[in-house]
């Protein structure tokens, strides 16, 4: 049965929508600057949490080096500013291609694995990633790279303008949800999940799933790159600690918290799990005290994450 | 040559090590098929309890035993307030509950202990070196190391293999219902191997603790090592669990030592300097990776359920 379109869920996604879409004009009354530099972040993460939930949630490939993607966005972006070459329309295009290359390589070897196994594969490429980037001494090796000039547009965008980055990066978490949305509803989309329910079966029909995976993988990647150039964007600076493994199962967190599998989940999630962090360390230096325990407890008590919990809601 | 045997001593000791660690989450992962990330934390654990006891006590025998028990008694907690709940669950659901547990355990030792490392001071009777051959001296503590984590192994694996116990954990693992129709208390056994596997992460952590200092975190990189060998050894598999430790524990500390000085024969010097420290980093990574891509089942799978 076919619930409404109008229902708790759908309103809470559209009222999130319009509050993103919204939260500049609100800074720029109250003043507060605070606000809209910590929603650049948060959406520049929901960003890579969505890419991950592409292959996590409608793919079934649980994969724990996720950041391995957002550093070597970054990385892109941090070391050709490094030589001289500021242009968003190279470095950005470049970001891409080498986290969409990194995938490429990275998925066709780990794709011969599954479950457990691939989760640790994926890990282990990631760690991979992470001591190449320690071991850069000429871009600053453990210490990160500081950007000191954001890219630049031809004086289209702005990125040093927060309003107008803030708007970009906006545009790309849209971008790409919609270009989510495309995907999981494509015929494409639709062998990638029939191959997550059973593979045997798509096998059978005639479907290489591997190369379906395979694709499906290197999209997923090649947004997640995109993240990371907005991010190194974000904090002029870039550094391994970034791809450490403990970022990957942050970005785990924000899709399971957000609900996997749902179009806006780890969107909602991603807001929820940083502003949680954001909020609780006002309070307490110790906020991971509070986070820990409550992530167990969102595990034991609310399956499906906030989606599933909001769709409960909706059928009342 | 004597460089060489000391550095092939120092591999060993920390693959027993690592081995340690590994046995435990390979008991809960392999055997009740618990992702247990948090598996690091206990191993953490270990090193500061041993550190605060032996500091209270003034004894490091006294000090090191009491810490054994508290990491022992914390796993039998862990398992009895949360864990268990989680056991039939995705392993996706596991992950991101102990995942939790990694925050909260980081930041209750940060509130608990400062965020200052703490040390552990070795008794003098521990400091001596030790000639193992002519010529060859070696530090009694790390000899100390390879000796309980040689008894260690050899005790898992006949409690595992050759005892009642050892059977029903077995049993247990491939058909929980049937073992429990039995009337077995499986739920019992199941948090007593928990907490078996605790014990040993937090022996590895305070054996770890004179050598390293006692730190947050510290058990984020080395809970990743353990997972390596669980997946090169492959999963379940004790045995295999044993040498890929010991191998993963060779490659790491002789690429270290060795790496460096046969970069520099094929490269400049100055580009060696810079690619050894990452490549030896990654070596085991590596390892990994080409094992997963020739076995994806680990180098001695387990036995089909």
């Amino acid at each position: 049965m076919k619930s409404s379109t109008i229902n708790v869920r759908n309103v809470v996604v559209a009222l999130v929508a319009l509050g993103l879409t919204l939260l500049p004009v609100y800074s720029a009354l109250t003043g507060n600057i605070f606000i809209l530099t910590l929603f650049t972040r948060i959406i520049i993460f929901a960003l890579a949490a969505a890419s991950l939930n592409l292959i996590m949630g409608y793919g079934g490939m649980m994969s724990f080096g996720h950041a391995a993607y957002l550093g070597l966005g970054g990385y892109a972006v941090g070391i050709l500013a490094h030589e001289g070459i500021g242009s968003g329309f190279i470095q950005w295009p470049v970001a891409l291609i080498v986290s969409a290359l990194y995938a490429l390589v990275i998925g066709a070897l780990s794709l011969r694995t599954r479950g457990v196994y691939f989760i640790m594969i994926t890990l282990a490429f990631a760690q991979m990633a992470y001591y190449i980037a320690s071991g850069l001494s000429r871009y600053g090796g453990d210490d990160g790279l500081t950007i000191y000039k954001r890219s630049t547009f031809g004086g289209l965008i702005d990125l040093s303008n927060r309003t107008q980055f803030y708007y970009l990066c906006l545009a790309c978490l849209f971008g790409g949800v919609y270009l989510i949305w495309r995907i999981i509803n494509s015929r494409f989309g639709m062998v990638v999940q029939g191959v997550r329910s059973n593979e045997q079966r798509m096998q059978a029909i005639g479907y290489h799933a591997n190369r379906y995976r395979l694709v499906c993988f290197v999209i997923s990647g090649t947004i997640c790159g995109l993240a990371g150039a907005l991010l190194a964007n974000n904090t002029d600076f870039i550094s391994p600690a970034g791809m450490y493994w403990t970022r990957s199962g942050e970005l785990m967190v924000m899709v399971v918290l957000g609900g996997m599998g749902s179009l806006f989940g780890p969107v909602l999630g991603t807001i929820v799990f940083l502003l949680l962090e954001e909020v609780l360390s006002q309070f307490t230096e110790y906020w991971a005290l509070i986070m820990g325990p409550l992530l167990l407890l969102i595990v034991l008590f609310a399956r499906g994450g906030i989606m599933g919990l909001l769709g409960r809601l909706s059928r009342g | 040559m004597l460089v060489l045997v000391e550095q092939s001593l120092n591999g060993l000791q920390f693959g027993l090590l690592l081995f340690l660690l590994a046995a435990g989450l390979t008991l809960v992962f392999g055997i009740m098929d618990f992702v247990n990330l948090a598996h690091g934390s206990l191993y953490m654990m270990g090193a500061y309890f041993a550190a605060t006891f032996v500091a209270w006590t003034n004894s490091f025998v006294l000090g090191i035993l009491m810490a054994l028990g508290a990491t022992l008694l914390l796993g039998i907690l862990l398992e009895f307030v949360a864990l268990r709940h989680l056991y039939g669950r995705d392993h996706l659901d596991q992950v991101l509950a102990t995942f939790g547990l990694i925050l909260f355990f980081n930041d209750a030792v940060r509130l608990i202990w400062g965020p200052a490392g703490l040390s552990l001071p070795l008794p003098s009777w521990l400091t001596v070196p030790v000639q193992i051959v002519p010529g060859v001296f070696y530090p009694a503590y790390r000899l100390s190391i390879i000796v309980v984590a040689l008894a260690v192994a050899a005790m898992l694996y006949v409690v595992v293999m050759r005892t009642r116990i050892g059977m029903l954990i077995r049993a247990g693992a491939s058909n929980r219902e049937m073992i429990g129709a039995l009337g077995i208390n499986i739920k019992l056994l199941f948090t007593l191997v928990f907490g078996l596997g605790a014990a040993l992460a937090g022996l590895a952590g305070l054996m770890q603790a004179p050598i390293l200092t006692v730190q947050i975190g510290m058990g984020e990189n080395i809970l990743i090592l353990a997972f390596v060998i669980i997946v090169i050894g492959g999963i379940g598999s004790i045995r295999g669990a044993f040498l890929a430790a010991i191998f993963v524990g060779m490659i790491d500390t002789l690429g270290r030592a060795f790496l460096p000085d046969l970069l520099r024969t094929v490269l400049s010097s100055a580009a060696a300097s810079t690619a050894a420290p990452a490549l030896s980093s990654m070596l085991i990574y590596l390892l990994m990776a080409i094992v997963l891509v020739v076995r994806p089942e680990g180098l001695f799978p387990a036995a089909k359920r």
